[in-house]
């Protein structure tokens, strides 16, 4: 069974970076696929990635990342500016993203329309021989 | 007016030889990119030298290999630099992989915490490049977040960046994916184990980063 547990951005949004960071690997350490409403800086995703290096052991192995934007890079001028807008008001609050532990979670694909989460096959095996 | 003195000395030693000063030019990518093969064909063009060794298992290089004064040249430009080649970045390291490319369970734990060292080197140098090169497998999906990540940390710190898509000898090799996903960036599309574009590459090098 995957659980995901939804973290909504103002619980993230008087944190400092570590604290946010500390917060998300934490529910990603105990098995749970984090969905964050909005995205974390690119400095922080950075920071994410070392802390997640720097606690790697047999048990953990690192987490699947993904950030689903609304605003495509190559987007008119108007629609750039209407985001940035928002951005401005709201802070990261536009998008979502997704941290899964990789013990758990193989890949997450996405397209405009749709996230696919791939889970690993042998964590299902092990579950199902389990139940 | 003490601590003051070695500052001011500095920003004059800076302005007086800003002309003569390597810059540091990273390169970056996820792991398996080629960014090794890439260093070491600048290397061995410029200097007759290797920078690492390159390996189809990933996460063969775990620790930044710098290569200095290397002087590229096309025409009348000319561009010096310290190279920096660093380990690949990657969200997971998982030891087991290793085990499937046929290293041995210890040699394979012991290849797994050095990689996790090296990409936390490689995010910390981050702070340390004046440029960067960012090498893409030209086969794979060019918008995985590490790719994402890289790319906006090196924006968010306003450093140059050229993106190269690397292994074209492949079919399966798209360049214009990449270029589709990060219009805003100067992409040349090489093979840096055959050497195949590697002229128009140091043509771009020189014109982004002189």
């Amino acid at each position: 069974m995957l659980t995901l547990e939804f973290v909504p951005y103002d619980e993230i949004a008087t944190m400092s970076s570590i604290g946010r960071i500390r917060k998300l690997l934490n529910i990603a350490k105990k098995d749970k696929i984090v969905l964050l409403e909005g995205r974390l800086k690119k400095e922080e995703e950075a920071e994410l990635i070392k802390t997640t290096m720097e606690e790697i052991n047999e048990e953990f192995k690192g987490i699947e990342l993904e950030v689903i934007y609304p605003v495509k890079s190559n987007a008119d001028f108007i629609t750039k500016l209407k985001t940035n807008f928002v951005d401005f008001i709201a802070g990261n609050r536009l998008g979502l993203t997704i941290i899964g532990p990789s013990s758990i979670v193989k890949a997450i694909k996405k397209d405009p329309t749709k996230i696919q989460l791939l889970a690993q096959e042998l964590k299902n095996k092990r579950k199902k021989r389990k139940k | 007016m003490i601590k003051f003195f070695p500052s001011f000395i500095s920003k004059v030693m800076n302005v007086l030889f800003r002309g003569r000063r390597s810059i540091r030019l990273g390169v970056y990518g996820p792991p398996n990119g080629g960014k090794t093969t890439l260093a070491n064909r600048i290397a061995k063009d410029w200097l007759g030298e290797e920078v690492g060794t390159v390996s189809p298992i990933p996460h063969e290089t775990r620790e930044i290999n710098v290569k200095e004064r290397i002087t590229v040249r096309s025409g009348r430009k000319e561009l010096t630099f310290n190279l920096f080649d660093t380990p690949g970045i990657a969200t997971k390291i998982d030891y087991e992989d290793f085990l499937k490319h046929g290293l041995k369970e210890k040699e394979a734990k012991k290849r797994a915490k050095e990689a996790t060292k090296g990409v936390i080197e490689a995010i910390k140098w981050l702070d340390n490049v004046d440029a960067v090169i960012v090498v893409l497998d030209a086969t794979k999906d060019p918008l995985s977040q590490v790719n994402l990540t890289i790319i906006g940390n090196l924006a968010a710190r306003k450093i140059p960046v050229l993106i190269v898509g690397n292994k074209i000898d492949l079919k399966k090799a798209k360049i214009k994916k990449i270029e589709a996903a990060f219009p805003q960036y100067s992409v040349v599309g090489v093979s840096a184990k055959y050497g195949t574009k590697i002229d128009e590459f140091y043509d771009e090098l020189l014109n982004i980063f002189r």
